[in-house]
């Protein structure tokens, strides 16, 4: 039973080694790579239907130590929240990797096996419960990426790795000096085990490499060429779960590690989140192609869900890991999408496109959906999503909640420019008559997709309401005694106040103390009253 | 009567074994049939290589107390006995990658028993207990090496690197025997600890002589300042002697200071924690931003080897029991990723018969795939990326520099890994974004060789390249033992 989250990690891996080793012809090794991404779904299903959602510990745990003289361990397991993002995972990839045999990439064995081996480093991320783990899988993501843009991307891709390389190097190698200081200082690196620490430049090491990935403004440089020459399906992974590394970094590391550092940053994070929802938002209107449209809308994106992060409460962390898992799905339907016009008119280009819509339904209707559901018009999974997360940043502050809801406005704008760009208006000189409309291969990768966030719609609570186990937020993940700390320290006087929330069944109830610190000490008893 | 030492033979087999095969070589040149020669001589040096390597072993084995030998000539314990292992293993994979090397056949004899000696050199060098033997020891390897630098005179540039290689290593030599000098004038002592013994704190002309030494063993161990000759040095050598200089040189010269250090120089430790810092940074710093603009590979590789010499420094500026087990199991993966490296541009310069560029290395990748991925791997091991020992290797630097107190080392290791991602990846980059078609590059003699020994010798590396990642525990405890031999 413990198995699984090994499994899930290594399955894709071993498949990696098979489809790199044997020596087939294209086709069969896109169907035998296609086939390991399904059985790799499967066993996400079989382990989300074990996993006892009401508990909020961390299951399917494995340990085994590796480096016993520094404490590091091979530590995975999952939390509820970990089982949704490796669900989104294994769902992505699998798509990603049926579209690039249906494509028919050159290189087929080398293609294949680094797309596995992306999902066992990507699912490796989301399930480490050991510092040194986590870092050799975030980095591990790295490898196959760079080969990935740089074989298959388009014309100027080699521009494009190293302006990706560059900014992914940086960043996790601050976190990698955060990580070696931080844990020696601790003791230990194992996730579980690890205490709180109210180091600001360990803190901001961490923040550096999750806002670069996610990517939060001002560290998004990389995004407009990367995502624009990769080959369309290695953008989706790119957009849709390659950014969730770094968002779930900040949930599960930087957020819950340093509790002090984050009170004292929360308003410098807030504003960065805020401007790259409404910049991102803005460039995704002015954007003059649909990659363009996208990538900006990403930005936007995990602002929002930084965003949502920050408002430490419970409201905004549910709303926030419901809505990295439908832009997951989102962005990565979209990328698969605007490959596929590309496909038949090679531009992605507005003022090349249009009109697309007439005698192509499959493609008209595909698109609509997910576009409409992308801008998050009510009764949708993402307005859910969006809801949670700006009311939980209005018990923030008000002023974060009406920011966020003006970037959805600015959502529609965008998004329905796009759709009409392409779809609508007069039939564009780049679209052929020829052009088909979506194909049997290409609907049976998008509408999966696409099916996956219209049952969202239909429960978003089987995510929002599943996140965190049990009647208890993040805090439960955090630490046993179930509190945290609200953001009012008062240091001089040695107070502050802790606020501990509880949830029974859907009502939640918060409860502010104030606490001294005992005189003498510098360290608050952060966790309980 | 003369009273003659206790002679411990069996602690002076790994060097001994080397040299008696080097000699068993000489004659071979000159008994052996010219055409059976090659194949005769590359046997008996990789033999010769893996009998000292199991030497070496079960001397690790029996050392487990530190204690001197031969009238305190060498040290037998575990710190020099894992340094041989790695030494004899590396000369052991030279000789793989050696074996179709294009060379004059008439030599190819005396080539395999200057390898051999130059083996046994670096074996007697780094159990070295005065500053007699450190000396003879440095003398003894350099010699061989100067003249395997120049030993292809087909080359265009061997000999001038030889040249160089000979005039700076000389300096280097003759800066460690004044260096030598001015410790003994001083002390009075010839073994390291006597000299510790004496302690005369900080007496200039100890202190000069202590810096002597380090600037000697530095030149040694291709760190900046001190580097100078080893780009030219590594680009005109022929490619498999690169190989074996990069991997050994470094061993040797770096285990050996580490040693002389702790052992010798005790009191005087925050004086050359620091001085050994600065040139960790200097080399770093240099070594990166020389390679930056490098377009010969094995040149490239010569400005990354600076910078690994910088990264093990910082184990070395640690001064603690964790910078030792960091530099001794960091020389682990780091000799099998340069010889590997280095195999492999053996490799494609025998294919095309001109020295590799980033630029023809274009479609490498996808032409050789084994060759490929495993260059793939060592570039990156060398980045210090995770699935490679490199990782675990600048991970436990960085520990050791932040249990000695001194962030600022770890912010340098790490500007300095940022940089060096431009040009590792610049590597894989040639080798699998083009296509060797563009360039219409044309094979030096129709189709390569299948050359199965320098295939084996790259597999090795790659094993124990990824293998030491996986593996951490057993190797770290392995240097830990080996570190228990110095006094920290």
């Amino acid at each position: 039973m413990h198995w699984l989250t090994t499994i899930l990690i290594f399955l894709p891996v071993a498949g990696a080694l098979v489809v790199g080793a044997l020596p087939l012809p294209r086709y069969w090794v896109g169907s035998l790579a296609s086939l390991i991404s399904l059985v790799e779904v499967g066993v996400w299903i079989t382990t989300a239907t074990k996993f006892d959602f009401g508990s909020a510990s961390l299951q399917f745990s494995q340990r085994r130590s590796w480096v016993s003289d520094l404490n590091i361990s091979y530590h995975v397991g999952q939390y509820a929240f970990s089982v949704w993002l490796v669900g989104v995972t294994t769902v992505v990839m699998a798509a990603c990797v049926i579209y690039g045999w249906w494509v028919g990439r050159e290189r087929a064995r080398a293609y294949f096996s680094l797309m596995l081996l992306l999902t066992g480093a990507v699912v490796g991320v989301f399930t480490a419960q050991d510092l040194l783990l986590f870092y050799a899988f975030f980095e591990a993501m790295l490898i196959p990426l760079y080969i990935l843009i740089g074989v298959w991307g388009g014309a100027e891709r080699l521009r494009a790795t190293l302006t990706f390389v560059i900014y992914t190097v940086v960043g996790s190698l601050l976190m990698l000096a955060s990580i070696v200081a931080y844990g020696l200082q601790q003791g230990t690196f194992d996730l579980t085990k690890i205490g709180p620490s109210n180091s600001t430049w360990l803190f901001l090491g961490f923040v550096a490499a999750f806002a670069i990935k996610s990517p939060l403004f001002p560290l998004h440089g990389w995004l407009p060429a990367t995502y624009r020459e990769s080959p369309p399906e290695v953008s989706a992974v790119l957009s849709g779960i390659v950014s969730k590394a770094g968002l779930y970094g900040l949930l599960r590391i930087a957020i819950p590690k340093f509790p002090e550092v984050v009170a004292d940053w929360r308003v410098v994070l807030l504003v960065l989140a805020s401007i790259s929802l409404v910049y991102g938002s803005l460039l995704a209107w002015r954007a003059p192609d649909f990659r363009g449209v996208v990538m900006y809308s990403s930005l936007a994106q995990s602002g929002l869900i930084v965003l949502g992060l920050l408002a430490n409460n419970d409201l905004g962390l549910d709303g926030a890991v419901l809505q990295m898992v439908n832009h997951a799905l989102m962005s990565s339907a979209l990328f698969l999408l605007a490959g596929m016009v590309e496909r038949r008119t090679s531009t992605g280009e507005f003022a090349l496109l249009g009109g697309m819509a007439r005698g192509r339904p499959a493609l008209a209707t595909v698109m609509m959906t997910a576009g409409i559901i992308s801008l998050a018009v009510p009764l949708s999974t993402s307005f859910a999503g969006e809801f949670l997360i700006l009311a939980g940043a209005f018990q923030q502050h008000w002023a974060w909640a009406v920011i966020g809801a003006g970037a959805i406005l600015l959502a529609a704008m965008y998004m329905l420019r796009a759709i009409s760009a392409v779809l609508h208006q007069d039939v564009g000189p780049a679209v052929p008559d020829s052009a088909l409309d979506l194909r049997g291969g290409e609907l049976a990768v998008v509408v999966p997709l696409v099916l996956c966030l219209i049952g969202l719609s239909a429960y978003p609570n089987l995510i929002s309401g599943h996140a965190f186990g049990g009647n208890r937020a993040i805090t439960q993940v955090i630490t046993p005694g179930g509190g945290y700390l609200t953001p009012t320290i008062d240091h001089a006087a040695q107070r502050a106040n802790l606020t501990t929330c509880t949830k029974s069944g859907n009502q939640g109830s918060c409860q502010t103390v104030l606490v001294s610190a005992p005189s003498g000490t510098t360290t608050w008893t952060r966790y309980a009253p | 009567m003369i009273n003659k030492p206790h002679v411990d033979w069996f602690a002076l087999s790994p060097s001994l074994g080397l040299i008696g095969v080097s000699f068993v070589l000489l004659l071979v040149a000159v008994l052996v049939p010219k055409n059976a020669r090659k194949p005769v001589a590359a046997f008996l040096a990789f033999a010769g290589f893996v009998g000292s390597c199991a030497l070496s072993v079960l001397l690790y084995d029996r050392s487990a107390q530190a204690v001197t030998a031969v009238h305190d000539a060498i040290f037998r314990d575990r710190w020099s006995a894992l340094a041989q292992v790695l030494l004899a293993g590396s000369g052991a994979v030279a000789v793989l990658i050696s074996y179709r090397e294009k060379m004059r056949e008439e030599h190819i004899a005396e080539y395999y028993a200057l390898l051999t000696a130059a083996g046994a050199g670096m074996a007697f060098f780094v159990q070295a207990s005065n500053l007699m033997t450190l000396f003879l020891g440095l003398e003894w390897f350099s010699i061989a090496l100067y003249v395997l630098t120049a030993i292809d005179i087909d080359l265009i540039g061997s000999l001038e690197a030889g040249l160089k290689y000979l005039i700076v290593g000389a300096v280097g030599s003759a800066t460690l025997l004044f260096g030598s000098a001015l410790v003994y004038g001083t002390t009075g002592q010839l073994s390291f600890d006597k000299i510790a013994a004496a302690g005369h704190g900080h007496d200039v002309m100890l202190v000069a002589g202590l810096a002597m030494v380090i600037a000697g063993l530095a030149f040694k161990a291709s760190a900046a300042p001190f580097h100078m000759w080893t780009p030219d040095a590594y680009q005109g050598a022929p490619t498999p002697v690169t190989a074996f200089m990069s991997s050994a040189t470094k061993i040797a010269a770096l285990v050996v200071t580490y040693r002389v250090l702790t052992t010798a120089f005790p009191h005087d430790q925050r004086l050359w924690s620091g001085a050994i810092a600065g040139i960790a940074i200097a080399s770093l710093a240099w070594g990166n931003i020389g390679a930056l603009v490098q377009r010969n590979v094995k040149r490239l590789l010569a400005y990354s080897s600076v910078s690994h010499a910088g990264f093990m420094l910082i184990g070395i500026a640690a001064a603690n029991a964790l910078g030792a087990r960091a530099l001794m199991y960091y020389l682990i993966p780091y000799a099998a990723m340069s010889l590997g490296a280095f195999a492999v541009v053996a490799a494609r310069e025998r294919e095309l018969g001109v020295p590799v560029t980033l630029h023809n290395l274009a479609g490498f990748g996808w032409e050789r795939p084994v060759l490929g991925i495993s260059m793939w791997v060592f570039v990156l091991g060398m980045l210090g990326f995770p699935l490679t020992g490199g990782f675990f290797g600048k991970f436990y630097v960085f520990a050791a520099a932040y249990r000695h107190g001194w962030w600022w080392l770890i912010v340098a290791g790490v500007i300095a890994t940022m940089i060096s991602a431009y040009y590792y990846l610049g590597i894989v980059r040639a080798m699998y974004f083009r296509e060797s078609a563009e360039l219409q590059l044309a094979p030096a003699g129709g189709a390569p060789n299948r050359e199965l020994l320098l295939s084996a010798g790259v597999l090795i590396c790659l094993v124990v390249t990824v293998g030491s990642f996986f593996a951490v525990q057993p190797l770290i405890d392995v240097a830990r033992h080996a570190a228990n031999a110095l006094p920290l």
